[in-house]
């Protein structure tokens, strides 16, 4: 395994939500990952934001890692939930507020 | 890397792709191009709905993939951005949310 994906495993392995996305959670640079941090928040989730514009080795390595093509990418318990799209019909139809308020599965 | 040629518009090629594929009982392509930092005429941000019984039975990420992997010569020509909501005919028909994307936020320069 590269060590690229060896750090985006640490990565979702040591955080329970991560939003892989494009700028900050205070500084989104698109208007999709604006979008996912927004979601994010309104459902009171504590998650870490990773700027994928920073590294171009972890853009193109996460895409090869996950199997997605675009930005942002949302992870929970080190799984792909998806872009900012599934994200928000997720919540619009609850199921992403129960995943997040689930107790973390061992 | 060969970057492989794509048919213009994009929009055509996309719903020829998906059209063929997933026989769509109902199927929008939006070029949404012009709403983002990107050169006059490219053809880079898309809105697509697809409402199909070929999505019977996968969860969301497995649909999302499964176009992704049918538009894969475009994303790799140049597609950058791809709003997806893919539907079943019955979750088509109990649909009342609107299908709308966010304002861009300037970052997607350099691809």
């Amino acid at each position: 395994m590269s060590d690229i994906h060896e750090a985006i495993r640490q990565t979702i392995e040591q955080n329970r939500v991560v939003l892989f996305m494009k700028g900050t959670k205070n500084f989104p640079q698109c208007g999709f990952s604006a979008r996912a941090v927004e979601v994010l928040k309104r459902c009171g989730a504590e998650f870490k934001d990773v700027n994928i514009l920073l590294d171009q080795e972890l853009r193109q390595g996460l895409k090869d890692f996950s199997s997605w093509p675009t930005f942002p990418q949302v992870f929970v318990d080190g799984k792909l939930v998806g872009g900012s799209d599934i994200l928000l019909e997720l919540f619009e139809a609850g199921d992403l507020q129960k995943m997040l308020e689930a107790p973390k599965a061992s | 890397m060969t970057i492989p040629v794509v048919q213009r518009p994009v929009r055509s090629s996309i719903e020829t792709k998906l059209t063929a594929a997933l026989a769509p009982v109902h199927l929008e392509v939006d070029d949404e191009s012009r709403m983002h930092s990107v050169p006059a005429g490219a053809e880079t941000h898309f809105k697509v709905l697809v409402v199909s019984d070929a999505f019977e039975g996968l969860g969301p990420v497995d649909r999302h993939r499964r176009v992704h992997a049918l538009l894969a010569e475009e994303l790799a020509a140049g597609l950058h951005a791809i709003s997806l909501r893919t539907l079943t005919p019955a979750q088509w028909q109990a649909s009342t949310t609107p299908f709308r994307s966010p304002p861009c936020a300037g970052g997607s320069k350099g691809g």
